[in-house]
């Protein structure tokens, strides 16, 4: 098996010389793991796989319909959240206020349908706008201002915050009646959050990996000034990006806020956003740019989400929880960088 | 031909640049620079350190605006206003940093920002096939387009670099020190490649290199430039290696004879240059 990965390190086509890949079943097996290998999502996946099986077959009552829609339910926010994460780091950024976008977003819609009167489609619409809104200040400061984007989201956080407990004087909310139909849709049904999740995974993998946007994102975040005297418009990739976490934040908000029938001031905030940075991380996605997955990130959100699912069904303290988040942050850590250590050298791709 | 002392304009000219100056901050990179580059021609631009080349090179590739002087591209007088710009007038350049993106493979570096484009996706099978044929139409080896430029060696990236830009229809076609970091194998094979573009007659271009020898061996005509002007243009066959390196090296002589004095006159009670 070593032999041949080792033919593959240099070129990811066949290779003169190089011995021919065997042609019966343990050949494409072996074949196949190599292959598999490569990928930078396979640590991530595997994780996510030996989690599922370990709380499966040690609780009953972990898989179960119910069970399995809250889990969906808790993987859903962060996978949607991530995916414009990993954008934003990709370019070299980061958005610390989408959480905060997260909270405001039902917050909004529930002042334009019940205080203003504005019809239930159209005022998603403006939610989600509210979310570019915030997007483009994020890079307009980011991104012509010059400032880092971790000050300049901190500060929209704060923003945003001071916004929703002010206008709302801190207290909840009840979603308007008038959203239950679409609201189905949007969130209440028991697979529609998680299916929105997937639909977006796919689509925005595609952008990442198939797209000029995809493209000029990772070599804005590989090689800024290469990328500049190229002529790519970094600040349009950057500003596109920051927009684009913000309407994935502000649909999260009203996604959840649906869900769970609550409009409450101290859901979102800072949680959703450290929870998809770090399932971005966790899926192969550098701090510092110039790479990352999707799909990667998708199963870090669902490491992390079975995590909190599976140890709420064994029934251990959630103050517990954190303790094993973080080690399991930190051991998820160490072998993407052991696995980029072994690629660096040649061992595997 | 005009001679190349001559100043006037002259028809066959495809680039001038007239009266160039530009400052960064309190650096003066450039102070007024006057060159011009006849159709077909292979200008060698040279000069120490710091001269100012590089900045010449990214005022007329578009990258950044002079602060005074004017470009005069076929006889009409331009601004150009990005790299885009310069580019759709059929000017590129290829930097000093190469401009390649480390994580992405060869074949996206080669078609960086004019991808092929299967709407709304890549192309990438266009793009790995042709990026595949030029290179090997240009006699560059490496491993394979699919694998990122990190994994190649100087040359190679520089190669890749050159590539890029001969096969995107350039016409005037800026090279920064494309021979910087090249063994002499692929340092023969870039100056090969600069001369079937003088072969071809249709390009232009203008490269700043170090080596004075390469220089002369690849170019029609040499322009020195010192503190920010060109102070020598010449042809290629009316000037030696000897001759060049003696002008850098006379240049280095005096300012530093200049210093010396300076810091001589400086006795007691004067105030302490601002070179110290």
């Amino acid at each position: 098996m070593s032999e041949t990965a080792a033919a593959r390190t240099e070129v990811a086509g066949p290779q003169p010389g190089a011995p021919a890949p065997r042609r019966d079943v343990w050949g494409r097996v072996q074949h196949g793991f190599i292959v598999f290998g490569q990928q930078r999502e396979a640590a991530v996946f595997v994780v996510a796989v030996l989690l599922f099986g370990y709380f499966w077959v040690t609780n009953v009552n972990f898989f179960t319909k119910v069970d399995l829609v809250n889990l969906s339910q808790i993987a859903a926010p962060i996978i949607i959240i991530a995916i414009g994460e990993v954008f934003l780091l990709i370019c070299g950024e980061i958005d610390l206020s989408v959480g905060f976008i997260f909270t405001l977003a039902p917050f909004l819609l529930h002042y334009l349908i019940d205080f203003y009167g504005v019809p239930v489609i159209p005022a998603i619409l403006l939610t989600l706008v509210m979310g570019l809104v915030v997007g483009w200040c994020n890079g307009f400061f980011t991104v012509t201002m010059g400032l880092p984007s971790f000050i300049t989201t901190l500060a929209t956080g704060f923003i945003l915050l001071g916004v929703v407990l002010y206008t709302s004087h801190a207290e909840p909310a009840i979603p308007s009646p008038a959203l239950t139909g679409i609201g189905h849709w949007v969130s209440t049904y028991a697979w529609a959050e998680f299916t929105w999740a997937v639909v977006l995974t796919v689509i925005f993998h595609i952008v990442l990996t198939r797209t000029r946007w995809g493209l000029h994102t990772v070599s804005t975040g590989g090689n800024q000034l290469g990328s500049r005297e190229a002529g790519i418009k970094v600040a349009r990739i950057k500003y596109g990006n920051f927009m684009i976490t913000g309407v994935l934040g502000a649909f999260v908000g009203v996604q959840v806020a649906l869900q769970i029938n609550d409009i409450d001031p101290s859901s979102g905030q800072y949680q959703p956003m450290f929870y998809a940075v770090a399932a971005a991380v966790i899926g192969g996605t550098a701090m510092l740019g110039g790479s990352g997955t999707i799909i990667g990130a998708f199963f870090g959100s669902m490491v992390l989400a079975i995590l909190t699912d599976g140890f709420n069904v064994a029934g251990i303290n959630a103050n517990v929880l954190n303790i094993i988040f973080g080690a399991a942050i930190l051991i998820a850590m160490i072998a993407n960088v052991q696995l980029a250590r072994l690629r660096g050298a040649g061992r595997i791709r | 031909m005009t001679t190349p002392a001559g100043n006037g304009s002259a028809d066959g000219d495809v680039l001038r640049a007239e009266h160039i100056s530009k400052r960064f901050g309190a650096v003066t990179a450039l102070t007024d620079v006057n060159l011009r580059l006849a159709q077909g021609e292979v200008l060698g631009l040279i000069g120490d350190n710091g001269a100012g080349k590089s900045t010449l090179l990214k005022i007329l590739c578009g990258f950044q605006p002079p602060d005074s002087g004017r470009i005069v591209l076929r006889g009409q007088e331009v601004a150009l206003k990005s790299v885009d710009h310069a580019r759709s007038l059929g000017i590129d350049a290829v930097y000093q940093d190469l401009a390649l993106i480390n994580e992405l493979t060869v074949y996206h570096n080669m078609y960086l920002n004019r991808e092929k484009i299967r709407w709304p996706l890549l192309n990438n099978r266009a793009m790995r096939k042709e990026a595949k044929e030029h290179l090997d139409a240009m006699g560059v080896s490496i491993p394979s387009v699919d694998v990122p430029v990190a994994r190649l060696s100087g040359g190679q990236r520089q190669a890749i670099a050159v590539a890029r830009s001969v096969y995107t229809d350039a016409r005037i076609l800026l090279l920064d020190e494309p021979l910087a970091a090249m063994g002499a194998k692929e340092a023969a094979l870039i100056l090969e490649l600069v001369h079937d573009l003088k072969e071809r007659g249709d390009v232009s271009v203008i490269i700043i290199a170090h080596n004075y020898g390469q220089v002369l061996e690849v170019c029609d005509r040499v322009n020195l430039l010192q503190h920010g002007e060109i102070t020598l243009d010449k042809y290629a066959r009316e000037t030696s290696v000897q001759e060049l390196t003696d002008l850098v090296v006379a240049e280095y002589r005096q300012a530093l004879a200049e210093r010396q004095r300076a810091e001589h006159a400086g006795g007691p009670g004067s105030q302490p240059s601002a070179s110290d």
